[in-house]
């Protein structure tokens, strides 16, 4: 298990073939890559603000409960704070099964609970507002499926 | 006891971090004390159901008792992914 939080930016293609490179007797990897996205072309930033301590724990028990739910050979989460500009890699998961199914529901799972699970706040600087982004009902309304 | 605030609860109250000395009881009592502590508290907590508490770094809720507990953190629902 791997768990990363950091403001610097990483590559999430050469964290993939990492995290693929070192798995053995795994016949399948699923990656997920979060990217700020500026869907009504208007944003300057997002600022990402955390708990450092408690980001770190909450996204290790994620992790660990994912361990525990599918047979998994490895996790990895990278999820940045700071200030960062559209198009920007904001996070990633990647997760390592023997079959397919397993490393699918996991990933599915891990982005699930770091919605709304893991201590980050978003705030949007769109010209010379700054909003904090509200969370979704439906991102709660997910976490029901893996009751 | 420190409590922390973070996102529009930090920017609310103006500090990020603050000793605090109390009695309270649980969660909800601290909560009461701050709001009337000073009107930026009473803005922050004006409305409980849009706010989440961690209790030393666990998610918690606001009838949880502060018994032997170090830090405190109020924030709003995260947003993370």
């Amino acid at each position: 298990m791997k768990i990363l939080v950091q403001d610097a930016a990483f590559d999430a293609g050469a964290e993939l073939n990492d995290f693929t490179i070192a798995q053995s007797n795994m016949g399948a990897v699923v990656s997920f890559t979060g990217i700020v996205r500026d869907l009504d072309a208007g944003l300057k930033q997002m600022d990402i603000e955390h708990y450092p301590g408690m980001t770190e724990r909450a996204l290790e028990k994620i992790a660990s409960d994912a361990m525990g739910r599918w047979n998994l050979g490895d996790v990895l989460v990278i999820h940045r704070f700071g200030a960062l500009k559209p198009e920007d890699v904001i996070m990633m998961v990647a997760t390592a099964s023997k079959h397919r199914k397993d490393a699918f529901e996991a990933a599915d799972f891990l982005m699930d609970f770091l919605k709304s699970r893991a201590p980050f706040w978003k705030k949007e600087q769109t010209g010379a507002a700054q909003d904090w982004v509200n969370s979704k009902q439906e991102d709660e309304d997910a976490l029901t499926r893996w009751e | 006891m420190n409590v922390l605030y973070f996102a529009w609860v930090r920017e609310r109250i103006g500090v990020p971090k603050e000793q605090i000395d109390t009695s309270a009881a649980t969660v909800m009592d601290l909560v009461e004390e701050l709001r009337a502590r000073e009107e930026r508290y009473a803005l922050a907590f004006s409305d409980i159901s849009a706010l989440r508490v961690a209790v030393d770094q666990d998610l918690s809720d606001f009838d949880t008792s502060l018994e032997g507990v170090c830090e405190i953190a109020f924030f709003p629902p995260m947003t993370g992914g």
